[in-house]
């Protein structure tokens, strides 16, 4: 798959040999073997910060760990004496005693090293330590990263700062999420923190769009249709969410803002059915599909107002679900009907250039770029019976494809997290339907919702 | 002791005395002239006791419906027992009470003490209520549009990821545009809605599309059998409203369907 990759002209193989290198795996960089290993010693408080800190260490661990970027070394291998602060760090003197015949000498410890990290069992690379205290009312954290592979702990620092918070189990979240962020950031993860999940939910007995932190937490109701109201998406400047609403009628789109929650304008066509899909990049246009015109759902694009309706396709088949390419602007993917079951296609923007993506086998829906505009996922019943979808990433360019989920409910809606590393989607694993977000290699699967149905994720921009 | 000197002890006893009065009403008062003794109280030979007295006995409304009330009053004076009959009983020198005679009744107010008695009485008239409204007419023979669209125009069902129109659907839906020119010509502004639907399987956004189709075809169908185009509007629910959420085909069945509504 490397190979195809890599473009076949001479000159260019050296730059393509060094981005697959960068990109070992199409997946987004999720791979097992070359994480490097961390051990996250638990950390104390002094004083009143003490009662904060279980829900502090599980946050912290938890960041790190559904990063994807380490191997988390188990805490069960970890050394009895955690070290707190760099000052707890004594080098081990050699014994002054000759050892007997036959035995070889053994360094006395006096205190925390970084062998004892970097050494079997606990064989990690990185080391993140530290304590909290109260001051001044507030909650600080001081928190450091060693490289304990290096020989002293002048030198193995790469990590040392402070973090305020409240004194409050939602202030030892904020300073573990900030300190997380930061250990991730020296890895080239992107910290989700501050991004939203936008959905629907059916908890108040209708579908209406609610939005989360990246995490599940803080969800909150943003329209109050009392109808049917779903499909949202969001522009990329995380100014505007566009939705399908049947509270008059027919579907139709309605907008709102994010920044103030109110509805915006938006000129729908005179049609059965019209329903937003996507923004474009420079979030001016949405994309859509729409009846206007005609007896079959069609792609289109408009205006944020709804002006200026272009037709993009014109088939006597289903067309849905067009997802514009976010680094170029310039090609969409979407579900079509026109060979029969829905199954994945792209084309130009303007229509042209039509190609089929999926091989035809079962259902293929549900398609959403990853950021760097070169992977898509999607769902797809290859494999299974209809309706019984799984999570799949595609290389769009070479069409090879990776099943992320096996069979473990019915899993649709898959969008990637801004950091291109996570995919949140809708899984059916009982009676309802909730969300789960996992890294790109279908690891780390872990449940946001459980109130009512849960469905149609999309994964706002880092606004922070 | 002889008369006279008697007679002179009594006049200086006598004198002695007026003096005396004379001297303490003189200490007593140092005003000149002495205000006017207080009358006499005016000593009344004591009146015969009062006869008791009904000022008033009322009943108000005094022409009730059975069932309803109607309430007593009265004010009675110079009474030490007042009763009223017909289960009142005793009763304050004046006051109210709610009655509710299940027939005309008369209440007599009887009210004693020690100047004799007096005696009041007052009527309640009770009608009987009214009989009740006749029952409603039996139900029309000609039923409301929205009764003939529940009862006799019948769902068109389709295949999986489809939405041509099956033999079986086109019985139904031939037997369903009769009844609809039928009812639109009884019923002028009267529209139907031709809502489509669609099994769980599918995608929700591909449903949504596949519903629209599904009602569109259903419409054209009635259109080409003659139904005004103009009194049927289509709508696609796709997966959102489902009859049946049960994870088998016959439930998916019930699911793939055109469904007939009045239209707002």
């Amino acid at each position: 798959m490397k190979k195809i990759l890599i473009p076949s002209a001479a000159g260019l193989v050296a730059a393509a040999a060094f981005l697959a290198a960068q990109q070992p795996d199409f997946r987004g960089g999720v791979s097992g073997g070359t994480r490097p290993a961390i051990a996250i010693a638990d950390m104390r408080g002094s004083g009143d910060a003490q009662r904060y800190m279980s829900v502090f260490n599980s946050t912290l661990w938890n960041e790190i760990q559904q990063a994807g970027l380490f191997k988390m070394a188990p805490k069960s291998m970890y050394p009895l004496r955690l070290p707190q602060q760099p000052a707890d760090f004594k080098p081990p003197t050699m014994p002054t005693t000759r050892p007997r015949r036959g035995e070889v000498p053994r360094p006395i410890s006096n205190g925390p090293w970084l062998t004892d990290w970097s050494s079997p069992p606990v064989s990690a690379q990185y080391l993140a330590f530290g304590y909290t205290a109260p001051q001044n009312g507030q909650l600080v954290l001081f928190g450091w990263l060693y490289d304990v592979t290096r020989p002293d702990p002048g030198a193995a620092q790469v990590i040392g700062k402070l973090y305020f918070g409240p004194m409050s189990d939602d202030g030892a979240r904020k300073v573990a999420r900030e300190f997380a962020a930061d250990i991730l950031q020296q890895f080239g993860g992107k910290s989700l923190l501050g991004s939203k999940i936008y959905f629907v939910s059916d908890r108040t007995g209708h579908k209406e769009i609610w939005s989360m932190d990246y995490d599940g937490s803080n969800q909150t109701q943003l329209t109050h249709y009392n109808s049917i109201s779903t499909f949202p998406c969001v522009s990329a400047d995380n100014t505007k969410i566009a939705f399908t609403t049947w509270y008059r009628g027919n579907p139709s789109i309605f907008v709102h803002s994010l920044e103030t929650g109110r509805k915006l304008i938006f000129h729908n066509q005179p049609a059965s059915l019209n329903a937003p899909s996507d923004f474009t990049p420079d979030s001016k246009r949405v994309l859509l599909y729409s009846t206007a015109g005609g007896s079959y759902a069609q792609i289109f694009t408009a205006n944020v107002d709804g002006s200026d309706w272009r037709r993009i396709s014109s088939v006597r088949a289903i067309e849905v679900e067009p997802k514009v390419n976010p680094k170029t602007g310039a090609d969409l993917v979407f579900v079509s009907g026109r060979g029969g079951l829905p199954q994945l296609y792209r084309m130009n923007v303007d229509g042209a250039d039509i190609v089929r993506l999926t091989d035809g086998e079962g259902e293929a829906v549900n398609p959403a770029w990853h950021p760097d505009g070169q992977k898509i996922a999607f769902a797809w019943t290859r494999g299974f019976e209809p309706g019984n979808y799984n999570i799949f990433i595609m290389d769009v360019a070479t069409r090879a494809v990776v099943q992320l989920t096996h069979g473990v409910g019915r899993n649709e809606n898959p969008v990637w997290a801004p950091d291109g590393l996570h995919i949140v989607y809708s899984s059916k694993r009982g009676r309802t339907i909730q969300l789960f977000t996992m890294l790109a290699d279908g690891t780390e699967q872990k449940q946001l919702t459980t109130a009512g149905n849960n469905e149609k994720p999309v994964w706002g921009r880092t606004t922070k | 002791m002889n008369k006279r000197t008697l007679a002179y002890a009594k006049a200086g006893a006598i004198l002695l005395a007026c003096m005396l009065l004379l001297f303490t009403a003189g200490c007593k008062k140092k005003v000149a002239t002495p205000p006017p003794p207080p009358a006499p109280p005016v000593k009344e030979t004591p009146a015969p006791p009062a006869k008791p007295s009904v000022t008033s006995f009322t009943a108000e409304p005094s022409t009730i419906q059975r069932g309803q009330a109607s309430t007593l009053r009265w004010t009675v004076s110079n009474a030490t027992d007042i009763t009223i009959d017909q289960g009142v009983g005793a009763v304050q020198s004046s006051g109210s009470r709610q009655v509710y005679p299940s027939n005309s009744t008369t209440y007599t107010l009887v009210a004693n003490g020690p100047g004799g008695s007096d005696t009041r009485t007052v009527t309640v008239t009770v009608e009987a209520p009214p009989p009740p409204p006749p029952a409603p007419p039996p139900a029309p023979a000609k039923r409301t549009a929205e009764d003939i669209l529940k009862s006799e125009v019948q769902d068109a069902y389709y295949d999986y990821d489809k939405s041509d129109i099956r033999e079986d659907a086109r019985a139904v839906l031939t037997k369903n545009a009769d009844v609809l020119k039928q009812v639109f010509a009884d019923n002028p502004g009267f529209m139907v809605l031709v809502e489509g639907h669609c099994d769980e399987r599918g995608s929700a956004e591909y449903n949504l599309g596949l519903g629209d189709k599904r009602a569109s075809s259903a419409k054209d169908f009635l259109v080409q059998l003659g139904v005004p185009a103009d009194r049927l509007k289509t709508i696609s629910y796709g997966k959102e409203r489902p009859v049946c959420t049960e994870a088998n085909e016959s439930c998916y069945q019930k699911n793939r369907r055109a469904h007939f509504s009045p239209a707002q």
